[in-house]
């Protein structure tokens, strides 16, 4: 089945890169459609709690994008947020998360082509390292669970 | 009897006596060998309880978290970088607490001398310098201190307390000579599966009963987040997503504030191995920020302040 599609939730900060994202829709830049956006007041305000809620709901991969340092509405939000990211990052890939599914980049709301190529290579990072199989709590569709219990039916039977 | 413990009492009383204090926190025997429990003495003719021995290893400064009194407490270095951290967060003035450092030469792990003894029931254990008299119905073993002590104890680097209003005995040689994240590395060597399995490994047995985080000094939330129902960010099953993410989080809580004490694996009831989580953060800290906890009461956590030329190799 090759239909798979990975599936990306995207943090991105109101101030920066969710303008980035709407001004690449306005300049009709192409970008892959498999990112979900949840905008964000400031990538300071992304507690790991929602990177983990985001996994463990069934997500490929988790991108979060704030502005470049120095650059903060809230002067220095994202300064902090670095901090967290990082020890975050490693922690989740040193307990096994695959290196693939996290990214965090610093977008301003004047570089488009930087937030459609950052998504494009975003989607093929994710792309890359598969469908999620570790950390899933709950199942994003039916889709997911029904192939796999469709082929096991299939065995059982005969 | 540890030397400790007379000193103990001696200032427990002197302190009680002379109204310094309203309360002295320390140890006193616990009802089986190897568990001295902590008690919070409250006047001076109770000073006797008090006493110090090789199984001390619960860390007091969990007791200091919004105290409204003032108290005595006894404390190893951990303890005290603990009670450094509770200064630095504000849980505590520094003259709300009276500090009896005691330097360490590490805790015993009851767990391992239970291993040893294969079934044979402890009646009395003796500490005598290096040596670990286990006594009980028919036998007698004689045990070297240092193989027994804690995981975190032998590549402990601060065994003095480093904040002290008096100090119960001569200041300990620091091991310098110890590889502090030997077992993080060996870890780290493996590949993405390979962790993955070992964690889940390691977390297999865990029914989600919170005493790492109760036994903890830095879980003093209001409202923990295992306990947060809207959102509910953690499921309340032993679902084995939920079990991750508890450990992650709660590691993650600790992250530059940890002080390795030991306090979660020694509390632990199925002798899970938690500290694998929070020493990989201790040693990122270290290698990204060069902060080690609760050295320094000046300065802020790593994850409470930052540089402007802080690592961000892994941000696009």
């Amino acid at each position: 089945m090759n239909a798979w599609e990975p599936k990306i939730i995207a943090f991105l900060c109101n101030w920066c890169s969710y303008g980035a994202a709407d001004l690449a829709g306005v300049s009709r830049l192409q970008y892959p459609v498999n990112i979900r956006i949840i905008r964000v007041p400031c990538s300071g305000r992304i507690n790991p709690k929602f990177i983990l809620g985001a996994l463990r709901h069934g997500a490929d991969g988790v991108w979060v994008s704030g502005c470049h340092p120095g650059d903060c509405h809230y002067i220095e939000g994202n300064y902090y947020a670095r901090r967290k990211f990082a020890l975050l990052k490693s922690l989740l890939e040193h307990t096994g998360i695959e290196p693939g599914r996290l990214h965090f980049s610093w977008i301003s709301s004047a570089e488009a082509s930087k937030f459609a190529e950052t998504a494009r290579e975003v989607v093929e990072a994710v792309r890359a390292v598969g469908p999620a199989r570790h950390f899933i709590k709950t199942k994003p569709t039916w889709d997911d669970i029904e192939a796999p219990v469709q082929a096991a039916c299939q065995v059982e039977v005969g | 009897m540890h030397a400790y413990t007379e000193k103990i009492r001696e200032a427990a009383q002197r302190l009680l006596t002379e109204k310094k204090v309203d309360a002295v926190i320390g140890f006193r025997h616990g009802t089986v060998p190897m568990m001295s429990e902590p008690v919070c003495v409250r006047h001076a003719d109770q000073v006797h309880q008090l006493v110090w021995n090789g199984f001390c290893g619960i860390n007091l400064a969990n007791y200091l978290a919004k105290r409204k009194d003032r108290v005595a407490v006894t404390a190893k270095g951990c303890d005290s970088r603990n009670i450094v951290i509770h200064l630095q967060e504000n849980q505590i003035r520094r003259d709300q607490v009276y500090i009896l450092g005691a330097p360490c030469h590490g805790m015993v792990d009851r767990r391992k001398v239970w291993e040893f003894l294969k079934g044979r029931e402890p009646l009395q254990v003796m500490e005598n310098g290096s040596s670990l008299k286990v006594s009980g119905k028919g036998f007698e073993e004689v045990l070297e201190r240092q193989a027994f002590l804690q995981d975190n104890c032998r590549i402990c680097t601060h065994r003095n307390p480093v904040i002290y209003d008096e100090l119960l005995g001569d200041p300990v040689p620091e091991q310098t000579d110890v590889d502090r994240y030997e077992d993080v590395r060996r870890v780290e060597a493996m590949d993405s599966e390979g962790r993955w399995r070992y964690f889940n490994d390691l977390i297999a047995s865990c029914i989600r009963c919170y005493a790492c985080r109760n036994a903890c000094p830095l879980c003093y939330c209001p409202t923990c987040f295992v306990d947060e129902s809207r959102p509910q960010w953690v499921g309340k099953t032993l679902d084995p997503t939920d079990t991750r993410t508890f450990h992650l989080l709660r590691a993650f809580h600790v992250a530059g504030r940890c002080t390795d004490c030991g306090s979660c694996e020694r509390a632990c009831p199925m002798s899970i191995p938690v500290r694998q989580f929070t020493k990989k953060l201790e040693k990122d800290v270290k290698e990204l920020y060069g902060y080690e906890a609760g050295v320094v009461v000046e300065g802020r956590p790593p994850l409470d302040t930052y540089r402007p030329d802080d690592p961000q190799d892994f941000i696009k």
